[in-house]
């Protein structure tokens, strides 16, 4: 075991995998002689040479499409758009390419490949360097979005994405990557695409959450436990697709009361589904109406500090969310 | 436009006279499945046709110098020839213009013309224009890391060119030299938009230097010239020299597809006109020439071929539709499916 942070979690498990395995390649903006602008791929142009780690041209769309060409014959290509904010121009490539290859093959073709890309606020990115996109890519099948919290669930989940024989998105949360550390196995190991984790138990409710909000919950449920004498029960989420629905429901139906945090703009967002799915399956269970809190309907996040706090859910507005919800 | 077919001959190209009748049978083949496509059309049978006639020469002339079994293909949905090229048959075809559990492309998944086979190295493909091109930068860059011999070929219309996806790939190729050939079957409209409206240049061919490679304008309705430069540019590839883009000139004798109605943007006097430069009837000039055919071989050739295409016809038509029960299948992998990293 090693203490590490969500960066170092992230580039030692991708060092590992190209190391294990030849067909692992790297590509996008500035991965190669930078190193990442986030310092992911610091090193493996050296240690892998030109040819495995890529600096592409400035082209979201075609880092995708190139990446797909290379899963088509025989690579596993590890793509990174640069920011989650720039990643729109590909989402044809995403959405109508890589999601529905197998599907509209029957089968005929696969696409083990992965797309990673830093995304979230809390980090003075404003409109263009925040963004949530787990949404728009969580409503295609054919694609596995995950959005892993925790240095050893990034790299774990980062193996299981490179080893999956279907196109991975895989979504770091940039507010996490120097603030979370934790214990990360130093020998190889995985955590599953598909199922979330219990990261607090408690029993007066349950809060569903994932990313940078998924250590809100936790730091306010701290709280709520100290301050207040109840005991929330805290679920990462870490796969938004395919979403691990029975450890949410089995969760909700032990507490009574639900919460889903997210800093996604709050309609339409992955908690609008998680929310609708316990309405759907754990009606009768619950003790209160299902709570959601997510980010405001305005387009995004503003650069000035005041506009960016005001945005996104804070420990503070989740706390008093929680109580509220416990006390119903 | 000089006709190349009258310069050189086919032997200095290093086709034989049969290799000639192949092509020639490949492209009336291609010419027949369009009539009876859309004779099935009218039929009630097949509700979407994307025809084909008119682009025989440029297909079946660049899709000849690949080699089944060592290149990979990148057609569009116009490419009936390119398929039938790359070893489809008209039943393959047929299964996938009547949406058939067996369609080899899609088992009736995709509109029909929608080309895909693992089997044959012909990559699936989508409808939206253009976006096979960066997955043929994306091959060509793995046969180029794998130190394998193959070559990717990708074909695709003049209206292709505009799309952003026709750039970066394009470009990207042109970085890292990588083994492929882009073929643009310039027709001159993309469904209605004539070229003038699509680009500002005169060939789509001029563009090929911008990513630092060569263009070549060919005349695509003369089989052979499109053989002769297709070929070449296809040695380029394999000798690691790097990409090549060839503009074949050419017409759709057809609308853009069977639910298009092409006399809203183009005359019957301007169609007729095209049809004088039609390849199937330049190549059965050269092969006269060459004294290896005649007036009455053709007649029977064609109607052996129809004979043929009409019992695959049925075989297709009598073949089962997909199971509804297979709807979710193939959304992710299955036990046993094809890992597409281990080909």
């Amino acid at each position: 075991m090693s203490e590490k942070n969500v960066v170092a979690a992230i580039h030692d498990a991708l060092r590992d995998e190209m190391a294990a395995d030849e067909r692992v390649v790297v590509l996008g903006e500035d991965v190669g002689v930078r190193g990442g602008v986030f310092r992911i791929t610091q090193g493996l142009l050296e240690e892998f040479g030109e040819e495995r780690v890529i600096d592409a041209p400035l082209a979201e769309s075609s880092i995708v499409g190139v990446a797909i060409g290379m899963a088509l014959h025989g690579l596993v290509p590890v793509a990174e758009i640069e920011f989650a904010d720039f990643i729109h121009p590909a989402f044809d490539q995403i959405v109508s390419e890589a999601a529905r290859m197998r599907y509209r093959s029957n089968g005929d073709f696969g696409l083990p490949m992965v797309v990673r890309c830093p995304w979230g606020g809390g980090v003075h990115g404003a409109l263009y360097h925040s963004q949530s996109v787990e949404a728009f890519y969580g409503h295609v099948p054919g694609l596995k979005v995950l959005v892993p919290a925790t240095p050893y669930d990034a790299a774990g989940m980062l193996r299981s994405a490179i080893h999956d024989p279907d196109p991975v998105l895989f979504l770091e949360h940039k507010k996490t990557y120097r603030l979370i550390k934790g214990e990360v196995p130093d020998e190889p190991f995985t955590v599953p695409i598909g199922v979330a984790d219990v990261k607090r138990e408690g029993d007066d409710l349950t809060v569903v959450a994932y990313g940078l909000m998924l250590h809100q919950c936790l730091e306010a449920a701290e709280r709520l436990q100290e301050e207040q004498g109840l005991s929330a029960e805290v679920v990462d989420v870490r796969t938004i697709q395919p979403l691990d629905r029975e450890t949410i429901l089995a969760s909700v139906r032990k507490t009574g009361k639900a919460m889903v945090v997210y800093e996604d703009n709050r309609s339409y967002g992955a908690g609008a589904e998680i929310s609708a799915t316990i309405a759907e399956e754990a009606m009768f269970d619950l003790d209160a109406p299902v709570a959601r809190l997510g980010g405001p309907d305005v387009p995004a996040m503003g650069f000035a500090a005041s506009l960016e706090h005001a945005f996104i859910p804070d420990t503070d507005r989740i706390f008093d969310r929680m109580l509220e919800l416990a006390r119903f | 436009m000089a006709t190349r077919l009258s310069e050189t001959s086919h032997e200095a190209l290093g086709l034989s006279g049969e290799d000639l009748l192949s092509m020639y049978r490949t492209m009336v083949t291609a010419r027949l499945c369009d009539e009876a496509a859309f004779r099935l059309n009218r039929q009630g049978k097949a509700p979407f046709v994307v025809p084909v006639s008119g682009h025989e020469g440029c297909q079946v002339g660049t899709a000849w110098a690949l080699e089944r079994g060592r290149d990979v293909w990148l057609p569009y949905y116009r490419d009936v020839a390119v398929v039938l090229a790359a070893g489809m048959t008209p039943k393959d075809i047929f299964l996938g213009l009547f949406a058939k559990a067996d369609d080899p492309s899609s088992g009736g998944r995709q509109m029909p013309s929608h080309w895909g086979s693992r089997r044959l190295s012909i990559i699936s493909h989508s409808s939206p224009i253009g976006t096979q091109l960066p997955h043929a930068a994306g091959i060509a860059y793995a046969v180029k890391l794998r130190r394998e011999d193959s070559v990717v070929a990708c074909w695709f219309g003049e209206g292709a060119t505009s799309e952003g996806d026709w750039h970066e790939a394009l470009n990207f190729a042109g970085i890292y030299k990588l083994p492929v050939v882009f073929v643009c079957e310039n027709n001159l409209y993309a469904i209605s938009v004539p070229q003038e409206k699509q680009m500002a240049v005169k060939n789509v061919a001029d563009r090929g230097g911008a990513y630092g490679f060569p263009g070549a304008v060919v005349d695509g309705n003369d089989v052979l010239a499109c053989y002769d430069v297709m070929k070449e540019a296809v040695a380029r590839a394999r000798a690691g020299e790097g990409p090549t883009l060839i503009e074949a000139k050419t017409y759709r004798f057809y609308p853009h597809t069977s639910d298009d109605d092409d006399r809203t943007y183009r005359t019957r006097e301007e169609v007729e006109e095209a049809k004088h430069g039609d390849p199937l009837i330049r190549f059965v000039g050269y092969l006269k020439e060459q004294g290896l055919i005649d007036d009455a071989r053709v007649e029977a050739l064609a109607a052996e071929i129809k004979e043929d295409i009409d019992r695959q016809i049925d075989e297709a038509w009598n073949a089962p539709d997909p199971d509804p029960a297979t709807l979710a299948r193939h959304v992710f992998a299955e036990p046993g499916d094809p890992e597409a990293s281990e080909e």
